[in-house]
Order: C-alpha cells, then sequence, then structure tokens
C-alpha cells in the first residue's frame, strides 16, 4: 500500500535527531512536526525569520506579527529566537540548518528538483525553495513517486524548470525511501505491502536495488 | 532645528517627493509586518509606474495589492506572488512586469543594496531560470551565480517601536524583510506603533540604528491575518 501523507510524515520524522535545527517545507513535511518522538528535542525554523516555532496558537493567543513562512498564526516555543529574513538565509545558505524537508513536482537521479513552476500554468513563485535546496546539505524530498495516470516523478532528467541543481541525495515518496549517488537512485526502503517490481516500474532513470530492501517500519 | 529628529507628523509628509517610475523597496512578508498605511498613501498619491521590491505583493484589497488597483505598479520583484488575483490577471496581460527572485537571495539584494556591496555570489538559482545569463563562477568546486544589490528611491517599511531619532525595535515575524528593505532606500520611511522619547530604548535592545531611518511616523495598523489557524484547547 503507498504511504498515506501521515506515514509519510512519520517516515520523514524519523530521520530526526536530538539536537537538529529543521525546516519543514509547506505541506506533508510540515506534519512532520506532529512525529517528533517525545525523547527529542528537534527545533523547527522558520525561514521568514523565527527558530523554535511551536504549534498552532489557541483562540485568544492569536497573534497576527506572529506568523510562519505559510502565513498561518504560530507559536513559539521556550528558546526560540527572532531574526531578519536576511539573517534567516544566511543560517540556510550557511549550511547551519540540519534537515531541511520539501515537496517537488519531479527529482531525477542527477539530484535536480523541480517544484515551482510548469511552464503554461501560472507561476507563483520559489519563495525560498531554490535557498533551502542550494543551502542545505542534508535534504529530504517527499513527494508522491508518480502521477494518478502513472506518469514517474523520478525521472532520468527532469522536465521541468530547475529549482535547485545537483543538490538531492535522499527522496521520500508513498513507494519508496531513495537515496540518490552518481547519477543513480538506490531503493533503500519499501512502502509495507509495495514490491520492488512496482517500484522499478514506475521509477525513470537508473535504478539500483540492494539485495535487501527492507519495508518501512512505523 | 530637527537634528536627529526623525518624526514627521502626516503620512504626506512622510512620503513627499515620492514621483512616478520610482523603485520603492518594501518590508514586509505576506500581510505581516507590512507599512499598510505607507501604502495607502501611495494609493491616494496615485503615483504610478512604480517598480517595487517586496517579498509578496499582498492579497486583493490589501497590502501592496490596492495599489494594483488603479495600475500603479509597472514591475515587482518578490519571491511569491500566489495570493492575488488581480496581480495574476495584470501579470498575464503584460501589464505587470515580474521578476521573481529567490527568498533569500532577495533578502541578501536588500542587505547589500544598503551595506555598499553591488553585487554577491550565491549558489542560490544556479542551472535554473534564475541563474540564466547570470555570471557564474566556480569557489571551491562548486558553482554559483553573480546576483547584483538592489537599491530603492524610498524604502518603506514598519517596525514596532521607536525613539524619535529613529531606533528601531521590530516585534516577533514582523521584523522579516524590514531592517534590510530600511537600509536599502535612499529616503526610508518607517512607520511603527509607538514613538517614545529619545533615552527610553536600551541601546543594547536596538534592532536598527537611526542612521538609516529619515523619516517616522506614528500608525495605526489593522493587522490583517492571512492565514489564521487555531488549535483547540
Amino acid at each position: 500500500m503507498a504511504l498515506t501523507r501521515e506515514q509519510l510524515a512519520q517516515r520523514v520524522a524519523q530521520e530526526f535527531q536530538d539536537g537538529y535545527y529543521v525546516n519543514l517545507g509547506i505541506g506533508i513535511p510540515t506534519l512532520a512536526a506532529n512525529y517528533i518522538p517525545q525523547d527529542m528535542q528537534v527545533m523547527l525554523q522558520s525561514e521568514n525569520g523565527l527558530l523554535g516555532m511551536g504549534q498552532f496558537p489557541l483562540d485568544e493567543e492569536v497573534d497576527a506579527d506572529l506568523i510562519n513562512a505559510g502565513k498561518q498564526t504560530v507559536t513559539m516555543v521556550p528558546g526560540a529566537s527572532i531574526f531578519s529574513s536576511a539573517e534567516s538565509f544566511a543560517m540556510i545558505r550557511g549550511g547551519h540548518v540540519d534537515l531541511t524537508v520539501l515537496g517537488a513536482f519531479e527529482v531525477d537521479c542527477q539530484g535536480n528538483i523541480a517544484s515551482y513552476m510548469i511552464p503554461g500554468k501560472l507561476i507563483k513563485g520559489m519563495g525560498g525553495a531554490m535557498d533551502l535546496v542550494a543551502g542545505a546539505d542534508n535534504i529530504i524530498v517527499t513527494m508522491t513517486h508518480a502521477s494518478k495516470s502513472g506518469a514517474s516523478k523520478l525521472l532520468a532528467e527532469c522536465t521541468l524548470p530547475l529549482t535547485g541543481k545537483g543538490c538531492i541525495k535522499r527522496v521520500l515518496t508513498d513507494l519508496a525511501l531513495m537515496d540518490i549517488a552518481d547519477g543513480k537512485f538506490i531503493l533503500r526502503e519499501r512502502a509495507p505491502g509495495v514490491s520492488v517490481e512496482e517500484i522499478a516500474s514506475l521509477t525513470g532513470g537508473e535504478l539500483i536495488i540492494p539485495d535487501n530492501v527492507p519495508e518501512m517500519t512505523f | 532645528m530637527s537634528g536627529f529628529d526623525k518624526v514627521v507628523t502626516s503620512y504626506a509628509e512622510a512620503l513627499e517627493g515620492l514621483e512616478d517610475n520610482m523603485t520603492i523597496i518594501a518590508g514586509g512578508f505576506g500581510l505581516c509586518g507590512i507599512p499598510e498605511n505607507l501604502i495607502k498613501e501611495i494609493k491616494r498619491r496615485g503615483t504610478k509606474g512604480l517598480t517595487i521590491a517586496s517579498n509578496n505583493a499582498g492579497v486583493d484589497g490589501k497590502g501592496l495589492g490596492i495599489l494594483l488597483e488603479d495600475q500603479q505598479i509597472a514591475k515587482m520583484i518578490a519571491s511569491y506572488v500566489g495570493e492575488n488575483a488581480l496581480f495574476e490577471a495584470q501579470m498575464m496581460s503584460g501589464e505587470l512586469e515580474v521578476e521573481l527572485t529567490p527568498q533569500g537571495t532577495l533578502a541578501e539584494k536588500m542587505r547589500a543594496g544598503g551595506a555598499g556591496i553591488p553585487a554577491f555570489f550565491t549558489a542560490t538559482g544556479y542551472g535554473t531560470p534564475v541563474g540564466e545569463g547570470k555570471e557564474v563562477r566556480e569557489f571551491d568546486g562548486r558553482n554559483y551565480i553573480l546576483e547584483e544589490a538592489l537599491y530603492g528611491d524610498f524604502s518603506i517599511a514598519k517596525a514596532w517601536k521607536a525613539d524619535r531619532y529613529g531606533n528601531l525595535m521590530f516585534r516577533k515575524t514582523a521584523r522579516n524583510f524590514n531592517p534590510m528593505a530600511i537600509t536599502a532606500g535612499k529616503i526610508a520611511v518607517v512607520e511603527v506603533e509607538e514613538i517614545v522619547e529619545v533615552g527610553q530604548l536600551d541601546p543594547d535592545e536596538i534592532h536598527l540604528s537611526g542612521i538609516y531611518v529619515n523619516r517616522l511616523i506614528q500608525g495605526t495598523f489593522e493587522k490583517t491575518i492571512e492565514q489564521r489557524t487555531v488549535r483547540s484547547a
């Protein structure tokens, strides 16, 4: 079975380590915050200028001056700090954020990512995504493995305009966890009940299949 | 003698000298920390042909969105513009030129403009549409593109608290692009919620020095929330 949104978020959260500063993109990545283990400290960075983002506010706590990068009202955890957007991206570009998780339309086996622009459709902008993929070393892309019509989104070469070049080393889809190295996808884990063959048939680009590809556990 | 006193008492005075076809650098992220009354004053003045650098372009009827109603903006430099139907329409028809700029690059272009750095190299955008036509340089085996600083004829920004000399404190994530935007404008106009007497702010707690601020005005703010998200108790 393909992973649900919640399972994707849970699997992302398994990558968290105690003491990590993490930037979570909009959508599934944000959900991963719900699965931070109780015995672990993880601090969330919001690129508009907040480190130490907390949960959504209670109705009476709502503050128009306190939002996340998705423009949602949020709270701060004890130990949070506030800074300008320039300093926020200095943190990101300077490699100080331990883990970045974001979505994409396509990823290819050269580590290229396309996530902001579909020619012919309205282009809203890249926001902070280009800075995040260029600045972070440890990035997980979360996406669906293939379109509803079965067209792979893991490709030999991205067809859409790129958000970043050669910067993605790990992709989590609803079917599989893959690493990317030396121009190849490497299958690391598969979603429970999903066969290696199914994953291979829905993956464009060269795919290395190790002898043992364990099922994900939650 | 006004010396270092930056306070003006009317919005008309705050934006005196703003003319058609000028470039404005604006603070704010979404509708958070935007100079909402200065934007309203630009609408009232009817200034046209403006180039505006701001992370976002407001929403319909709020923030920079109101300047689209009378087509006052000719060019927008922004990282994300997806919340605004009028913006979309004017972009699609070609009335409005849009230069999409990555968020961190935009912030750094403003910072560089204010800090006397004409250009900088960044890995952001290399190999993407943003990098097209830009100089590429390799440092330590990695490719970077040259991005130029941004300068404004005016900056418009919002802070929380100021003293009369224009020393500023921001509040929570309403800080966002405001400090850099202020530094990048020849005439930096800042509106605040409260102005206190000189000496009442602790110098260690000032976020941006008054040296960057030319005009200061106290206003009242709507502070519209774009995405009100709450949890239940």
